[in-house]
């Protein structure tokens, strides 16, 4: 529209809007730790956590249908950030989903205080870390969160490499430090986040590396200028295999896909159950939306030199995963490996492209409500005051706490993808969409990964009605407001993507477009 | 016609209603939930009579009937789409009256054991709508479902309710067998959902051209009937049935054997051979070959059982081998002896079960071996058993010897040395069914029964009422099959057109009884 020499910045304030908000409800949050008593932060924060991510998921509705830029030079669009279907869907998503597990995060009733260290500098299991167990956590968790939330949030709108990478750091590190701020079990807190800030600066170091590639081979980082370089570009293609290696490890990384897996079971375990959930809820989401990003935008016109080693990848994360899983006796190290598995199925969508955009996001979206409901289910259950992780501790479940079980059980049965739950109807879209771009292979070992994967799920469940109750059974804290909320929203979408899944599929299959492909 | 009441959904529903109400009664009144749902299936059994006699048994009928469709997820062409043939009228009627008996069956079983009673009776009754659902559903997709979901309330049927140390061992065999194939079949789905393009209405598959021979359709063929074969089951995936038939309490393992297993081969006949006609043909020879060792080995295997239970169980795998020769065999009498044989076999393995049940309730113990002369003081007991074990060796006279002299007669026809092996399989069962009768009520008596004040009480009102039904329908249609015969020749005649030209017709099916 502009058609003078002197090129502007437009920006689309509008476009921008679900990230300007949580952001700067972020920083607001800094300056509530500033200047609010200490005994009043936790309701001020949750409010305003509350508040910012439910006005982002109000801007992404009203935003919905856009497929623009959100930054123009003189008409021409910069692909910074990108407001297409799919982004949007995703940040929408991620809004949602840090939405259920932020109450968890503010949960005080199961333990004295919440799940979070008050102090988390004082040496731990020191004399005065054992005298802090008893103070209020840290409230900086809720301006962490809404930091990484945001976070993701940019990392699947990102349309060039040096903006998802921005994004990238901008939701990790927040999420490492989260990680560390378990209020029980400090070291093993402390070495997840530690075990989790290592290797993921490692993974960070190959995303910028195969950046680097990736503009020597295209001569830009703008994703459909890799695309397009892809077909036409005359710098060797050792430059491009080096690069799309590099920044798939990055993401694989985050996906948490196999052979790049090892943090994940530790990290999840040692976390804080609420940073756990938004992790496996939220994070998973971020991760694929850039993966099916950078694959679908970036790479599609290089499928066939990725295709066999992400094939790969996918085959080995959905039978590692599951196979691993088969011989956890601690639930969240079960639910972990699950993730893992999970990762293998959701690289599945990946590899078929452009087919399989919108039913990814429907798995994506059935997968987090289930699992971060799963993980509040987790933090129910308690041993006095920590949580009773290992299995045998669930013995019997069903007699002392039939609705936790019932829970429970439902869970457990959607994971495994029994119909009627969403499970079902979020692996059926996804191997259908599978099987239709001729990934058959890839559907058949998915389907025997699941099979593998129903014995450790079905083995919960036999714990929890089969099996008699231990004279020290652990109490279940049903009386939680937040954690109880967080179940029922998370058990009530998983029956109702179930039973009615062409809600969501007819949202999912009017986002599954990325501009520029 | 009654096609103005919606009743094939209310099959479906009225159970799944039943069953939430009975769960949401408090565990202390174990009786206002033993009336409540034996009232559901009641209700049920009563909507079913009213579906059989809405049914046109004529001849130029069409092949599904009173059929009925609600929009449910679009994208995926599932629809609440419903409907009945001869071959599922018969399962439905099954069904519908096995339950009730079922649950009469097992009114006393939890009164020693602490276990909730409520659950017990909603998870038969959310069994039975899973079931029935099954036999009506005319969407490919809408079937699996229910074919998945019934494992859920089994699963805890055994696991949480059943006997025996290995009961937890026996449900998730159970559960994760039919689960490995149910994901096999899953595949199958989809594939035949991408393949014609995103349809599941069966109707529509049926009407449509057939799939082109080939690898494909032999791949899905095997996705589909890998999973009936293991839950039918057939040999060489049987061996989750004696683990869970012998776990289960005797009135469930009734319904697992006289009931969930039948949907296995009524799924080949509704699905396999009209989908995939192609490959039905090219397999027929090793799934015969397959069905007549079954008949043959579990019969044999049976013989050696210490346990009543699991030879029960591994008695039906022999039958289930009959009923897998009967629909590959490919002629109108066989396979119109292998629908009946589904039916009857319920009947008599059913009564077989609960009679079973009733003994090792008295005796705390399933073992051959702590019986021994029981007959004297359980008299009408002991001879409902052995009318039972009779009728499941198809004696004359007894409605499964219909059945399985139309599957011989048939197979004569097609493959005369196959038949003939299988008929080893009758003189077999008269050697399990008389031996396990003989050692367990005949011959010297067992001093330990004396001891035992249950072991003296013969069959109660409540028990000779749940008896008398299945004794009566299995003297009833062996005397006089013909309706039921009338019932399943146009289904079968519709359903063995995709795979035979002309279906042979040895004399003709009606009048091999007279």
């Amino acid at each position: 529209m502009n058609e003078t020499q002197t090129a502007t910045l437009q920006i689309d304030w509008g476009g921008l809007a679900p990230m300007i908000i949580v952001f700067a409800v972020a920083f607001v949050g800094l300056l509530v730790e500033a200047s609010v008593p200490k005994r009043r932060r936790l309701p001020v924060q949750l409010a305003l956590t509350v508040a910012a991510l439910i006005g982002a998921v109000v801007a992404v509705v009203l935003l919905q249908g856009a497929n623009t830029t959100a930054f123009s030079i003189g008409g021409t669009p910069i692909g910074s950030v990108i407001l297409d279907g799919p982004g949007l869907f995703m940040q929408g998503l991620i809004a949602v989903l840090a939405l259920v597990a932020v109450l968890l995060l503010a949960e005080h009733r199961t333990t004295a205080g919440g799940d979070f260290v008050s102090e988390a500098a004082v040496v731990a299991d020191s004399a005065a870390d054992v005298a802090q167990r008893r103070d209020p956590g840290a409230t900086e968790i809720f301006p962490l969160t809404l930091f990484a939330v945001g976070g993701m949030m940019m990392f699947v709108t990102a349309g060039d490499l040096l903006t998802m990478f921005v994004a990238l750091e901008m939701f990790s590190l927040p999420l490492y430090l989260l990680c560390g701020l378990a209020k029980r079990r400090r070291l093993i807190s402390q070495e997840a986040s530690l075990k989790y800030f290592l290797l993921g600066a490692f993974a960070s170091a190959f995303f910028v590396y195969g950046m680097a590639m990736l503009y020597g081979f295209a001569g830009t980082i703008d994703l459909v200028g890799i695309n397009q370089a892809g077909v036409s570009s005359g710098e060797p293609r050792m430059l491009l295999y080096i690069g799309v290696a590099m920044i798939s490890v990055a993401l694989l990384f985050k996906a948490a896909a196999v052979p790049f897996h090892m943090w994940t079971p530790d990290v999840y375990t040692g976390a804080p159950t609420p940073v756990t959930a938004l992790m496996a809820g939220c994070v998973k989401v971020a991760a694929f939306g850039g993966l099916l990003r950078v694959f679908n935008v970036g790479l599609s016109s290089s499928a066939w030199d990725w295709h066999t080693i992400l094939v790969i990848i996918a085959v080995a994360t959905m039978l590692g995963g599951a196979i691993f899983a088969v011989t956890q006796r601690n639930i969240k190290r079960l639910l972990a490996y699950s993730s893992i598995a999970n990762a293998g199925y959701l690289l599945v969508g990946v590899i078929a492209l452009g087919d399989a955009v919108g039913q990814t996001m429907f798995y994506l979206a059935a997968y987090g409500f289930t699992v971060i409901a799963a993980f509040a289910v987790v933090s129910l259950v308690r041993d006095g005051d920590e949580e009773a992780t290992h299995l045998s501790r669930w013995a019997g479940l069903g007699k002392s706490s039939p609705w936790t079980a019932v829970v429970f059980t439902v869970l457990m049965l959607a994971l495994a993808g029994i119909p009627f739950t969403s499970g079902f109807a979020a692996k059926f879209a996804l191997f259908g969409a599978g099987i239709e771009a001729g990934e058959v292979g890839l559907v058949v070992v998915g389907v025997i990964s699941s099979a593998i994967l129903a014995f450790p799920y079905l083995r919960v469940v036999v714990l929890l009605w089969l099996n008699e109750p231990a004279p020290d059974a652990p109490t279940v804290n049903l009386p939680s407001p937040m954690a109880g909320t967080v179940v029922a929203v998370g058990v009530a979408a998983t029956i109702l993507l179930g039973l009615f899944p062409g809600l969501l599929l007819s949202i999912v299959d009017g986002a599954s477009t990325f501009l520029g492909t | 016609m009654m096609n103005e009441l919606p009743l094939l959904s209310a099959l479906v529903a009225v159970p799944l209603i039943g069953a939430v109400i009975v769960a949401s009664v408090r565990r202390e009144q174990a009786n206002v939930a033993k009336w409540t749902a034996l009232g559901f299936s009641i209700a049920v059994a009563v909507i079913a009579a009213l579906v059989a006699l809405g049914f046109d048994y004529s001849d130029g009928a069409p092949w599904l009937q009173q059929t009925e469709s609600y929009s449910w997820v679009e994208a995926w062409d599932l629809n609440l789409s419903w409907g009945v043939d001869g071959i599922a009228l018969l399962l439905v009627a099954l069904t519908a009256g096995l339950v009730p008996i079922a649950m009469l069956a097992a009114w006393r079983d939890l009164d020693s054991v602490k276990r909730s009673v409520p659950a017990f009776f909603a998870l038969i009754l959310a069994l039975e709508a899973a079931m029935l659902a099954t036999f009506l559903a005319s969407n490919v997709l809408l079937f699996y479902f229910f074919f998945e979901a019934m494992l859920v309330p089994m699963y805890f049927l055994i696991g949480s309710y059943g006997t025996g140390p290995r009961r937890q061992y026996a449900a998730v065999k159970f559960f994760l067998y039919s689960l490995v194939g149910g994901l096999f079949m899953l595949v199958a789905v989809i594939g035949l959902w991408v393949h014609n393009g995103g349809v599941f209405d069966w109707q529509t598959l049926v009407a449509a051209e057939p799939m082109e021979a080939g690898s494909l359709q032999n791949w899905l063929f095997l996705g589909f009937f890998i999973a009936f074969a293991i839950k039918a089951p057939f040999f060489p995936f049987h061996t989750w049935l004696p683990d869970a038939g012998g776990a289960a309490p005797a009135a469930i393992a009734a319904l697992l054997v006289g009931v969930m297993d039948k949907i296995g081969t009524f799924a080949i006949l509704r699905y396999c051979l009209p989908l995939f006609p192609d490959a039905t043909r090219t397999f027929a020879p090793w799934i015969i070959g397959m069905s007549v060792i079954g008949v043959v080995y579990a019969a044999l295997v049976a013989i050696g059982q210490t346990d009543l239970k699991r030879l029960v169980a591994y008695t039906s795998i022999a039958h289930f081998g009959f009923i897998g020769l009967g629909i590959f065999a490919f002629t109108q009498t066989s396979a119109t002896g292998a629908v009946l044989y589904m039916f009857n076999h319920g009947l008599a393995t059913g009564l077989l079960f609960i009679v079973v049940g009733m003994l090792t309730l008295r005796r705390g113990s399933a073992s051959i071996t702590d019986y021994g002369g029981a007959a004297k003081t359980l008299p009408l007991l002991a001879g409902v058993f052995l009318f039972a074990g009779l009728a499941s060796l198809s004696l004359p006279g007894t409605a499964p010897f219909i059945s399985e002299f139309l599957v011989l007669l048939g197979a004569f026809a097609s493959n005369e040395p196959v038949a003939i092996v299988a008929t080893l399989g009758i003189i077999l069962a008269a050697a399990y069914v008389l031996w396990m009768y003989q050692r367990t009520m005949q011959g010297t008596r067992n001093p330990a029964l004396d001891d035992l004040s249950a072991m003296k009480r013969d069959l109660t009102i409540r028990e000779k009422a749940l008896v008398a039904p299945l004794v009566i329908a299995i003297l009833g249609f062996g005397l006089y099959p013909q309706p039921l015969i009338d019932a399943v020749e146009p289904a079968v005649d519709n359903t063995l057109q995709f795979v035979v030209d002309e279906p042979a017709d040895v004399p003709a099916a009606g009048e091999t009884n007279e």
